[in-house]
């Protein structure tokens, strides 16, 4: 008896969980589509034609049903009033008013009808057929990475503000010593702080600590003056410097956090055998604290590369030296229509960051539960 | 063991004339790394235009990484060729020193600079008291960068925090965990700057006749409706859509934080509670949210600060006009752009006292800790 009570109920509570199931995946696999078509859109349409992309969706690179003209018909332009009834001799002599026309209509034929131009007085025989808008090109990327376009009769012309290969370099240039840089002496502070007791150590700390959330707009106009100053505006050095000294409190407090945690018997056993602190931390704590220093290191290239705010108050007008946002958001600014040249240099100056995201995304998740709060 | 011999005189002498060599010899090294390096950023400096840009990109790379190197080694090796005592007193000043004197000059000091600036006039050269604060708190587009900043700090927080736990419960029971949090979280590798012309072309406007070539205005024509100015006629809807692009971006970040707490919830409590008849929204509302209490607020204050701070995608989306100004672009538009140096700097403070709280949470929580009480 009681078997037959509970399989009913055993089935419903299986049915429920599958329902439930889906729900979470169909919920969620529709949260994924919105979260990326964005940046499909973007990626597509960096690959077609300039007049596909003014002309039609990035999405009919897609199969889908299209109004296509298969005829024309000409019509008598001083004879066809448009206050009558219009009589198609072509189409079997069919009539239709002018309204019909302009919104398009279909015939006891089949066919539909619209006008092409209702002041020429030509009308549009069009039929449903399902077309891919997909052709495709590199064009797009050979003129913004060379700054070069090929125009119809394959001459090479300059395209102004387009050279992202140039700004490319200049962001790497840029990036990769701006990493490497604060992550060292935030290394050495780091284990400074943490093993080694001088005077001061708590407060300079605090300091630290305390600089964490400092707004960097803080810093913008007495830094510019020093730079001005010191006349190195507009060089590497000094965005190396900025992005340093921006990027240090952060990099300082979760080494720290790393570093103070390491086990005392590893460190203390290398003192025993007369190694200088020096050399202690270059050939144990550094080694050790590898897990610390990448994730760390993905977060600030990250940063620095998809920074702009810095590099456009102290790189400046400087046309050499400037990096890829500088260069996509000037392009932004004087050619914002120009889609076909906007897509493809947003996807250049995204491609190194994507590539490093989907190749070490485990050591990110790790370095955003290290710490969450950036200045 | 050996009694230690006593050292003739002769022969300390000779120890210390080797030391003073040695030490000769470490300042040489210091001296001549500074020497190497000023002559490298010298070259880097006038030859970039005449080099090919590649060239320099490497020895820009190679100059850069490799001079803070040397830097530490050449003033550790001047350090070691101290006796003991100074040596103990001197050395923890070469590992902290780089990274205290950049700090000085970089956050500390510019925040003392600024202060002293935003009590002059734009240029700094006559005293104006309290003038530019009162600008700061007053002035009508200032009140509606604070105004846009607030609704970003709302909405652009809310709406983070809400799709982040969401996605992360979702993902957590669904069959394609994996996939699913690498596409929330992929926008978070993109610059803003990239973002502003993925949303450009989302928000795209074209004329009702004509194809729209823009995702939102497709939809609403294809619905039936009429294509909108989403970015800049539907004041003040418009700081929404723009406030839509941060919560694209930032979603991944409070997700993949929200997730690991909740893989963090011992998984008895929560059998426990199903067993007992609990249904889903029960564990979630009254297991799940009080189990990850703390995680939602270091995440709700990390993505607060940073709304506050919001500059890029505003920047690129409209500049600041259309009525979408916040702090952070009138600050770039005063500092940069009119170079009004005094009110930029009074807009500056602001933004300060308005992450004060943070910095004081931040000190507390370290006076906790062990080694530092």
């Amino acid at each position: 008896m009681s078997s037959m009570v509970s399989r009913p109920r055993a089935r419903s509570a299986r049915r429920s969980k599958l329902l439930g199931s889906l729900f979470v995946n169909v919920a969620l696999a529709l949260i994924c589509l919105l979260w990326t078509i964005p940046t499909i859109g973007l990626l597509v349409s960096s690959f077609r034609a300039r007049d596909d992309i003014n002309s039609s969706g990035w999405w009919t690179v897609l199969p889908h049903p299209e109004m296509v003209t298969s005829q024309t018909i000409k019509l008598d332009r001083e004879n066809t009033p448009l206050d009558q009834p219009i009589v198609l001799t072509e189409l079997g002599g069919a009539t239709v008013s002018d309204a019909q026309l302009q919104a398009g209509t279909t015939l006891p034929s089949g066919q539909f009808v619209k006008w092409e131009s209702r002041r020429q007085r030509t009308v549009a025989v069009q039929s449903s057929q399902i077309t891919a808008n997909a052709r495709f090109t590199l064009e797009n990327y050979q003129s913004v990475l060379t700054g070069q376009t090929a125009d119809s009769s394959g001459n090479l012309r300059p395209e102004a503000g387009t050279n992202f290969g140039n700004a490319l370099l200049n962001s790497v240039a840029v990036t990769v010593p701006s990493t490497v840089i604060p992550i060292l002496i935030a290394a050495f502070a780091a284990y400074g702080f943490a093993w080694m007791r001088f005077p001061g150590r708590k407060i300079l700390f605090a300091i630290v600590v305390a600089l964490l959330v400092v707004p960097l707009q803080i810093a913008l106009v007495p830094i510019l003056r020093d730079y001005v100053s010191l006349n190195i505006t507009g060089t590497y050095l000094a965005v190396w410097l900025a992005h340093s000294g921006f990027g240090l409190p952060l990099a300082t407090y979760l080494l720290y956090n790393y570093i103070s945690e390491l086990p005392r018997e590893v460190l203390e056993s290398a003192f025993i055998d007369g190694a200088s602190p020096f050399t202690t931390f270059m050939r144990l704590v550094l080694p050790l604290s590898v897990p610390a220093l990448a994730s760390f290191a993905i977060f600030q290239f990250l940063w620095v590369w998809n920074d702009y705010l810095v590099s456009l108050i102290f790189i400046g007008a400087q046309p050499d030296v400037q990096v890829l946002t500088m260069l996509l958001a000037g392009l932004i600014g004087s050619r914002g229509q120009d889609w076909h040249l906007l897509t493809a240099g947003a996807f250049v100056s995204m491609l190194l960051p994507l590539i490093l995201f989907f190749s070490l995304q485990r050591y990110f998740v790790r370095g955003l539960m290290a710490g969450s709060v950036k200045g | 063991m050996q009694p230690r011999t006593e050292t003739k005189p002769q022969q300390r002498a000779a120890t210390e004339q080797g030391k003073t060599g040695q030490i000769l010899l470490a300042i040489l090294a210091l001296v001549a790394t500074f020497a190497v390096l000023w002559l490298g950023f010298g070259f880097l400096r006038d030859y970039q235009k005449t080099l090919p840009k590649i060239v320099t990109t490497i020895i820009a790379i190679i100059w850069g990484v490799g001079s803070v190197a040397a830097l530490f080694a050449s003033a550790n090796f001047l350090v070691e060729q101290f006796n003991d005592q100074i040596k103990n007193a001197v050395r923890p000043f070469i590992f902290i020193g780089p990274a205290v004197f950049l700090l000085g000059w970089f956050l500390f000091l510019p925040v003392l600079r600024t202060l002293w600036m935003s009590l002059f006039n734009s240029d700094s050269t006559q005293f104006v008291g309290l003038t530019n604060y009162v600008y700061a708190f007053t002035e009508r587009t200032m009140l509606e960068a604070f105004r846009n900043n607030l609704l970003w700090m709302f909405f652009g927080t809310a709406g983070c925090v809400f799709f982040g736990l969401i996605v992360a419960v979702l993902a957590d029971r669904s069959n394609f965990e994996t996939l699913a949090k690498s596409l929330i979280f992929m926008p978070m590798a993109i610059s803003f700057v990239g973002a502003g012309v993925i949303w450009r072309f989302m928000y795209y406007y074209a004329p009702a006749n004509a194809t729209q070539i823009g995702l939102f205005n497709a939809v609403a024509t294809s619905l039936g409706g009429q294509p909108q100015a989403w970015t800049s006629q539907l004041q003040p809807w418009n700081n929404l859509f723009l406030i839509l692009i941060m919560i694209w971006l930032q979603t991944g970040f409070a997700m993949v934080v929200f997730s690991s707490a909740i893989k963090g919830i011992s998984t008895d409590i929560l059998e426990a509670s199903r067993v007992d008849g609990a249904n889903e929204w029960q564990v979630f509302f009254q297991i799940m949210i009080p189990a990850i209490q703390s995680t939602i607020i270091t995440v709700t204050t990390t993505i607060l600060i940073f709304s506050l701070k919001i500059f890029d995608i505003v920047i690129v989306m409209t500049g600041g006009q259309y009525g979408t100004e916040v702090v952070a672009t009138k600050f770039y538009r005063e500092f940069g752009v009119n170079r009004n140096f005094g009110q930029g700097a009074a807009i500056a403070i602001v933004l300060l006292i308005a992450v004060s709280p943070v910095i004081y949470y931040n000190l507390r929580q370290l006076g906790k800790q062990e080694g530092f009480k």
